[in-house]
């Protein structure tokens, strides 16, 4: 039997992965957005606060982010209860994983919105508030969609190098491809048939991305006057 | 909560000094850290040239075999890629009966090679876009001076796309240098993999990992200014004319 019957365990372990890589996708769009926002703010605060989260996170190793948050931040976390006298607060590993590489690619994500915006031409803005338009109205209405042009590359590129560095998850103990694969390979004795496995499972995902992704990025050039060379 | 202690009496762990040992007695922390990232660059960048120039290359097939290569390595993680080669060979006996079988069995080895084979899959494919843009005044000027294709290629085009890809390059070393992280999850003992050492030994999590965390911050910042240098020296004629 191929691989003694763990084929439906690490594609178990794939669908938590895809899972989990798109709901930090979700937090880090979010991220991405408010970072971006306070990177081109009037503040100066803000855009030393969000400076500062763009060129920290993204200096640091993402397996290091993981080791410093989940263990680190499950330490202090235990340290306060102690303290307070309270029970050892118990982290889930998907919500952990889901908040530690939706901070990372938050950072990722500042930069790519923040370009983004600002390829947009000023006048359409005041256009919009010259029409009595709301901050959050201009965004929705006539910043966002011009902006998803701009943006979709680099955060294609985003995209996959999250879903890349899911990869590493499992060394928070979370139940994904590679830490069923880690269970398999030590059954089976197959461990290249094993990863091989896995990596032709990442590169459908990948290729899956590029096809859609680049769809979209030709429904949001419509429109667009080419060079015509 | 954060105990300076464990810093002060660990900070010398990353630079090859554990236990008390003078510093730099063995190449545990940023030089194992370096070495890896140096060598991979290296053999990576001798790799990539003639990859590149095959990328670009009319003949279908050659083109065709190198895309599908740098296809499937910038699709897949190196994480994978590592244990494929570490952990996966030996699953074949021939493998395991072989000369090759000594240095497969080396975790350092496995990581060169794996951090060598990735890093040259994206450095081709930087080289092969710089070469496709090349100006096309500089091949013409090549082929009026009589050069040879070969001639063109190594005096004109290979190293005018090199200069130009000096800033995609410099990230692909800046994410090549956070991505020899996962060594530390092979047992060797990188910067991470002392990190993780400490924390086995002493359960001190936040310490070691934000130790860590600054020594990859400042070797960002150093490869940052690095090629900045770089960029002024090889590409000043491309930047904008300042007065």
């Amino acid at each position: 039997m191929f691989l003694h019957g763990y084929l439906p365990s690490i594609l178990d372990g794939a669908v938590l992965t895809l899972k989990l890589a798109a709901a930090a996708l979700a937090v880090s769009v979010l991220l991405g957005l408010i970072g971006a926002m306070f990177k081109m703010a009037p503040s100066k605060a803000l855009r030393t606060l969000a400076e500062l989260y763009s060129t920290v996170v993204r200096g640091v190793p993402d397996l290091v982010w993981m080791f410093l948050l989940f263990f680190g931040v499950q330490m202090l976390l235990n340290d306060a209860a102690t303290a307070m006298g309270w029970a050892a607060p118990d982290i889930d590993p998907f919500i952990a994983g889901v908040l530690t590489l939706g901070f990372i690619f938050g950072a990722y994500m500042t930069e790519t919105f923040r370009g983004a915006i600002m390829a947009v031409p000023k006048g359409q803005m005041e256009a919009g508030a010259a029409y009595g338009m709301g901050p959050l109205r201009i965004f929705l209405r006539i910043t966002f969609p011009q902006m998803v042009r701009f943006a979709l590359p680099s955060f294609t590129n985003n995209w996959l190098v999250l879903v890349k560095s899911t990869a590493l998850v499992s060394v928070i103990g979370l139940n994904d491809v590679m830490y069923r694969a880690d269970a398999a390979k030590s059954n089976t004795q197959e461990p290249f048939t094993v990863y091989m496995l896995v990596a032709l499972i990442f590169l459908v995902i990948t290729s899956v991305s590029n096809i859609l992704l680049g769809m979209l990025e030709r429904r949001y050039s419509t429109g667009l006057k080419e060079n015509g060379l | 909560m954060i105990d300076f202690h464990l810093i002060l009496e660990k900070l010398p762990a990353f630079l090859g000094g554990a236990d008390g040992q003078p510093l730099l007695s063995t190449s545990d922390g940023i030089v194992m850290t370096l070495q890896l990232l140096g060598a991979s660059l290296l053999l990576g960048m001798l790799l990539a040239i003639p990859l590149a120039l095959g990328r670009v290359s009319k003949n279908r097939l050659l083109s065709g075999s190198v895309w599908l290569y740098t296809y499937i390595f910038r699709g897949t993680p190196l994480l994978v890629q590592l244990f494929i080669i570490y952990y996966g060979l030996s699953q074949f006996d021939a493998v395991r009966a072989s000369w090759l079988w000594q240095y497969l069995q080396d975790a350092w080895f496995c990581a060169i090679l794996a951090f060598t084979l990735n890093t040259a899959a994206y450095t081709t494919e930087i080289i092969a876009g710089q070469i496709r843009t090349t100006h096309w005044g500089e091949i013409e000027a090549a082929r009026a001076m009589g050069m040879s294709k070969w001639l063109m290629m190594r005096r004109i085009v290979i190293p005018s796309a090199l200069r130009r890809a000096l800033p995609a390059y410099s990230n692909e070393v800046i994410m090549m240098m956070q991505s020899t992280a996962v060594a530390g999850l092979v047992t060797l003992a990188d910067i991470t993999g002392v990190a993780r050492r400490i924390y086995s030994d002493t359960y001190m999590a936040f310490e070691p990992f934000l130790v860590a965390g600054a020594i990859y911050l400042a070797l960002t910042f150093l490869f940052v200014w690095l090629f900045k240098q770089a960029e002024q020296r090889w590409l000043a004629y491309l930047a904008p004319r300042k007065h």
